[in-house]
């Protein structure tokens, strides 16, 4: 892969998110003038069950497309991801280029083992725990919005794509003249599940734009610590 | 936008004239972009992972009025009859599946070929069971390589969408008259989201006129009613054999007679990249991107090799692909499958195909990253030998 590509691997469980999460960056980074390819990856399996999906953005035309198997940005949606091996890679940072940067959402931290913290060093990787469900749960209101403080926890730490191209793209699939992409049948059912919950269109980009500043300033703070 | 009073226009217009704007979409939704525009009386769907968004996305067009008739069928085996029911009435049909469903509807292809059925149909491929794996794998190919159908490769969303778009009026020519079926491997396209150039919404294609079919289509309003489209050769005699024999030929060659048509709105059958590089890669699909980026990265250590991009494998550019090869040292041929169809059908058609190299191939739904490619191109570097 061309080393002017940043790629980013979201590793979550299967209704996290992490799948609307990587259009949502992908498309936010077209508005912001680059190319962008998004690949979502999971099984026959449902709901937390492991699913991840990928994004390319660079400068340059992108051909690649599949899987990441050398991300320079891991972004995990759920500690069980870690803990519990629910991921399509053993170590779940297998394949992390030099210096690169793992956002991990949990509630608590942990200690990687010996084995992994050694390997995360000798990568210089950064890491950072962010509570991005309690985030969602606090300020949008519901668990749903984690995928969202997600990508704010990954701005914050990168600025990888611009906070108005983030709220243009957050429009794109939610806003009320949307046309509505679909990832797959569930994510349809999801959204009706969300767009009840919100009256109007607006009030649910505001809830999440809201998630996504915070998000984001919890992570610059992570960031100057 | 709405579905009515669209302007109808040449398939020649909607591909090369008509204005575009660039979206960042999925395969699937390219699909659905397609089929917007291509003026299809009925589409009916059956659900298979990594299929169902591309028909469940044709179901919100029925919905927007853009296609007349849609419904989901009991299985792939009666959708596909029911296809072939619609086309033999003398309407534009549309219908996609993958893997499994594609195998369970099989019978049905060859029948298509046979009874002269311009269906379009949409595989969008995945690795047939078992185990199970919903993932890409390019194996049904192999298996509908002579059904009597074209098949067309598309390489990214952009070419899916052309394809879709060109496919109809190819497949819809009194002399060629048969099936066209437009492959896309499953999720490296289908769930991918790119950038696509489509055209605007105010357009569609003209309609498909049956009485151009080079059978009768059945017509249920106009006495005498014909209720079957197959020639009577059900008598065991030489004649019914024969019949049948020469029908077969005479499908076979209907593919070939759409080489003019194809060659006209695909440009070319192949697409070739650095064409004097000793080494050459020859690939279709997404296997073409992967390359694409192994040969970036091949060039970046000062290694120069060639490309060498298939779009239709029926009918397939023997000729060209002789010609193409035909100083080439080593060929290196990257598939998504098990069996290597592609190395097999190349290997057919040039003289010492000792320089073929079999592979990478990938298979059971793997992502064929660009540096295996890089690997064998390593292994196959003429250079300081």
């Amino acid at each position: 892969m061309s080393s002017k590509t940043t790629s980013i691997r979201m590793s979550g469980l299967g209704g996290q998110g992490a799948v609307t999460a990587s259009h949502i960056v992908g498309s936010a980074a077209v508005m912001d003038g680059k190319n962008a390819m998004v690949n979502p990856f999971f099984g026959a399996e449902k709901r937390l069950a492991p699913a991840e999906s990928y994004v390319r953005i660079s400068d340059e035309e992108i051909f690649d497309t599949g899987e990441i198997l050398y991300p320079n940005i891991i972004m995990v949606f759920h500690p069980d991801v870690i803990l519990h091996g629910k991921s399509y890679t053993m170590p779940f940072f297998s394949g992390l280029q030099k210096d690169g940067i793992i956002i991990v959402n949990s509630e608590f931290t942990f200690d990687f083992t010996e084995d992994e913290q050694k390997d995360l060093d000798d990568l210089n990787a950064k890491v950072y725990f962010v509570q991005a469900t309690q985030l969602a749960r606090d300020i949008g209101g519901t668990d749903l919005a984690t995928n969202i403080a997600m990508l704010g926890a990954l701005i914050g730490v990168t600025k990888i794509v611009t906070m108005t191209a983030l709220e243009e793209a957050l429009q794109e699939r939610f806003g009320a003249k949307a046309k509505g992409f679909v990832a797959s049948g569930t994510t349809a059912v999801l959204d009706d599940a969300i767009t009840k919950q919100y009256a109007k269109a607006e009030k649910l980009i505001e809830a999440n734009m809201k998630v996504l500043i915070a998000a984001s300033e919890s992570a610059e703070s992570l960031l100057a610590a | 936008m709405s579905a009515k009073n669209l302007k109808e226009v040449s398939t020649e217009y909607m591909l090369f004239e008509a204005k575009r704007e660039e979206q960042f979409m999925t395969g699937s939704e390219a699909v659905r972009e397609a089929i917007r525009r291509a003026n299809v009386d009925m589409a009916i769907a059956y659900p298979i992972t990594p299929q169902s968004e591309s028909m469940h996305l044709i179901g919100d067009l029925y919905a927007e009025g853009y296609v007349k008739e849609y419904f989901r069928g009991e299985n792939e085996f009666a959708v596909m009859s029911q296809v072939a029911g619609g086309a033999m009435a003398g309407v534009r049909m549309f219908t996609a599946t993958c893997g499994p469903g594609t195998l369970r509807a099989f019978e049905n292809f060859p029948m298509w070929a046979g009874a002269r059925l311009p269906i379009v149909i949409g595989f969008m491929t995945r690795a047939i069971n078992a185990p199970l794996s919903i993932q890409p794998d390019t194996i049904e190919m192999a298996m509908l390589m002579d059904t009597g159908m074209l098949m067309l490769h598309a390489e990214n969303a952009q070419e899916l969408y052309d394809m879709y778009l060109m496919s109809f009026s190819i497949a819809e020519r009194t002399s060629v008259h048969i099936p066209v079926g437009i492959f896309v491997d499953g999720f490296f396209v289908t769930h991918t989201r790119q950038k696509v150039k489509v055209v605007t919404e105010d357009v569609k294609l003209k309609p498909y006129d049956p009485s151009m079919s080079p059978t009768p289509h059945i017509d249920m309003e106009t006495p005498p009613f014909r209720y079957m489209k197959d020639p009577f050769v059900m008598k065991s005699n030489y004649v019914s054999y024969a019949a049948h024999a020469s029908w077969q030929q005479e499908c076979m060659a209907s593919i070939e007679r759409s080489r003019p048509f194809l060659k006209e709105l695909l440009g070319s059958f192949i697409e070739q990249q650095n064409p004097d590089a000793p080494i050459q890669i020859i690939a279709s699909g997404t296997a073409v991107s992967q390359s694409r980026e192994a040969i970036k990265m091949a060039k970046e250590e000062g290694i120069e090799v060639g490309l060498i991009k298939v779009k239709t494998i029926r009918p397939f550019p023997a000729e060209e692909i002789r010609q193409a090869l035909s100083k080439a040292e080593k060929i290196i041929v990257p598939e998504f499958n098990r069996v290597g169809w592609l190395a097999k059908e190349v290997a057919s058609v040039i003289p010492n195909n000792d320089r073929m190299v079999q592979g990478p191939r990938v298979f059971g739904g793997m992502t064929m990253p660009p540096d295996v490619i890089v690997k064998v191109i390593k292994e196959n570097a003429l250079f300081g030998v």
